[in-house]
């Protein structure tokens, strides 16, 4: 079957999406980067994003986590309509963004940077309990937990952030391109880390330009191209469409 | 060694210790929020006025006019971070000098206003010491271990605690800081505080050691703001050590010469420094 182009606008019934967007339109300035964007993410699934450079999947990510505004269409996660909510108490939510090049404090060390990630206040007097379990999701984490987080590897700078994330206790993680700037050994071990987070029941939304290796993790995914959804469907559906295969897979 | 070079070298610890805390409040306030509070010294200025007015015209215990000189700045700090730096967030960074820098002068004028430019002493001065060869002046070293305590705190706040993590970490990267759900406004609005308090406490330092005019500020602002970029400007610790090397630099300057040449000892060390290492000595 196809993975053909869904109307855009496509109105969905009302669901338990956890995450909702219809019709985002979104950019910087004058700049728009985001035109008409609708997608959901289910309570316990795996979505994926991809789509080549410069197609909005940062922005995407950047409008859920309230970084930037839409400038029209509708953004609701759980109940919340998210366009009013300041991007600061969006963790307190359950929401947490990896976000692209991780952003770690590169002069804390592991275990500040999963304090600060757990700076909310619904989330502090569970610091403990989760920072013992990012150690044992990421036992690397725990024996570098006094190392400087600018010191470690690529790889391990990526545990760490997804460590930072899992600290406000969320029910949706946000990835934004978590195998950019790795080796291919260790790209494969991130995507492993994210399949183990989906073991722990966590929704993932997952943006990435390796779309071969997205693909064998997500349920879904949405191909997104110059700020408009061309095509979704299932991973299986999509990784055999033959138009999918030819712009993203190298494939024949 | 001379004796009295030691007591030089004595007192040039015990003056770095108090020229710290005002480079530490300058330094957090600069790292978190990337505005320079030019009217630094002139808070701790404030502070004094306090100290003295509480003490020697209200009847004030010392140690409560202290205590009350302390959230007095701090929530002048507030003010000037509401009122002044807030709105210029996203200025050019002169609209921000210019703007702290007009701070300096209407506080000077204020208290001129209020105080007139009469040297206002709190008259109050504890016996000297006398360690071995040496005499320490007692309130300077009392001073220098209030200064000590105060830097202590203020790094347990900074190591131990959420805010003080976040502070530390906000330095490095603002954009990310709401992903943490970490309002940066916030955090602003905390380290103005907390800038403000240290000035205070600077202000109760000084004010043993120093008669209190509109114009005292200028007597250790200058040298607060070079010990800051000697050390980094936002490098906390490298602050602080820049100023023990300025006190001693000051005080054994002082030594040989008077203390005009003392200073141009230590303007000349600083010129120096900052052609040899413009990010300054402790830049990695």
């Amino acid at each position: 079957m196809s993975a053909a182009v869904e109307p855009l606008h496509r109105p969905r019934p009302a669901s338990s999406a956890s995450l909702e967007l219809n019709g985002v339109h979104a950019g910087y300035g004058d700049f728009a980067a985001l035109f008409g964007v609708g997608l959901h993410v289910d309570p316990g699934e795996a979505v994926g994003v991809v789509g080549p450079n410069g197609a909005g999947k940062t922005t995407l990510l950047r409008v859920i986590s309230g970084l930037i505004r839409p400038t029209a269409g509708s953004l609701r996660f759980d109940g919340h309509d998210l366009t009013t909510t300041p991007a600061h108490a969006l963790p307190a939510l359950g929401i947490a963004h990896v976000p692209e090049n991780r952003r770690l404090f590169p002069h804390l060390t592991v275990e500040e940077n999963l304090k600060v990630g757990a700076f909310s206040p619904a989330a502090r007097p569970h610091f403990i309990a989760r920072r013992d379990h990012v150690y044992e999701l990421f036992p690397k984490m725990k024996a570098r937990r006094h190392q400087l987080a600018g010191t470690m590897s690529g790889g391990e700078q990526q545990m760490c952030a997804i460590g930072r994330a899992l600290m406000c206790g969320p029910r949706i993680l946000l990835l934004d391109e978590p195998s950019a700037g790795l080796a291919p050994l260790v790209v494969q071990q991130v995507f492993d880390l994210v399949r183990r987070i989906r073991q722990e029941g966590l929704t993932v939304l997952i943006v990435e330009q390796n779309v071969a290796q997205v693909l064998r993790v997500v349920d879904r995914a949405y191909v997104l191209e110059t700020g408009r959804v061309a095509a979704e469907g299932r991973s299986a559906e999509l990784a055999a469409d033959p138009a999918i295969r030819r712009s993203y897979l190298g494939g024949h | 060694m001379d004796p009295f070079l030691l007591e030089a070298l004595v007192n040039g610890i015990l003056l770095g210790g108090v020229f710290a805390l005002p480079a530490l409040g300058l330094n957090l306030v600069f790292g978190v929020v990337d505005v320079v509070w030019l009217c630094y010294a002139e808070l701790v200025m404030v502070g004094m006025y306090a100290v003295w007015f509480l003490f020697t015209q209200l009847g004030w215990p010392l140690p409560l006019a202290f205590a009350t000189c302390l959230p007095i700045v701090s929530l002048l700090g507030i003010a000037l971070h509401y009122l002044v730096v807030r709105p210029l967030l996203s200025s050019p960074p002169i609209n921000q000098v210019l703007a702290t820098g007009g701070v300096l002068f209407l506080l000077q004028g204020a208290m001129t206003l209020v105080f007139r430019t009469e040297f206002r002493s709190l008259g109050v001065d504890m016996p000297p010491m006398e360690v071995g060869e040496i005499f320490v002046s007692g309130t300077k070293l009392a001073a220098f271990c209030a200064a000590l305590v105060g830097a202590a705190i203020l790094w347990a706040f900074l190591k131990y605690t959420y805010v003080g993590t976040a502070i530390r970490a906000i330095a490095r990267d603002r954009e990310v800081m709401p992903l943490m759900g970490v309002d940066p406004q916030r955090i602003y609005l905390i380290a103005s505080a907390v800038g403000g308090a240290l000035a205070g406490l600077a202000a109760c330092l000084l004010v043993v050691q120093l008669d209190v005019h509109p114009f005292v500020g200028l007597s250790f602002g200058p040298i607060t703001f070079m010990i800051c970029v000697m050390g980094g400007l936002g490098n906390m610790l490298g602050g602080f050590l820049a100023a023990f090397l300025m006190g001693i630099i000051v005080s054994v300057g002082g030594f040989w010469g008077t203390t005009e040449f003392s200073y141009v000892v230590a303007f000349g060390f600083f010129i120096v420094t900052m052609f040899a290492r413009p990010r300054g000595l402790f830049a990695r």
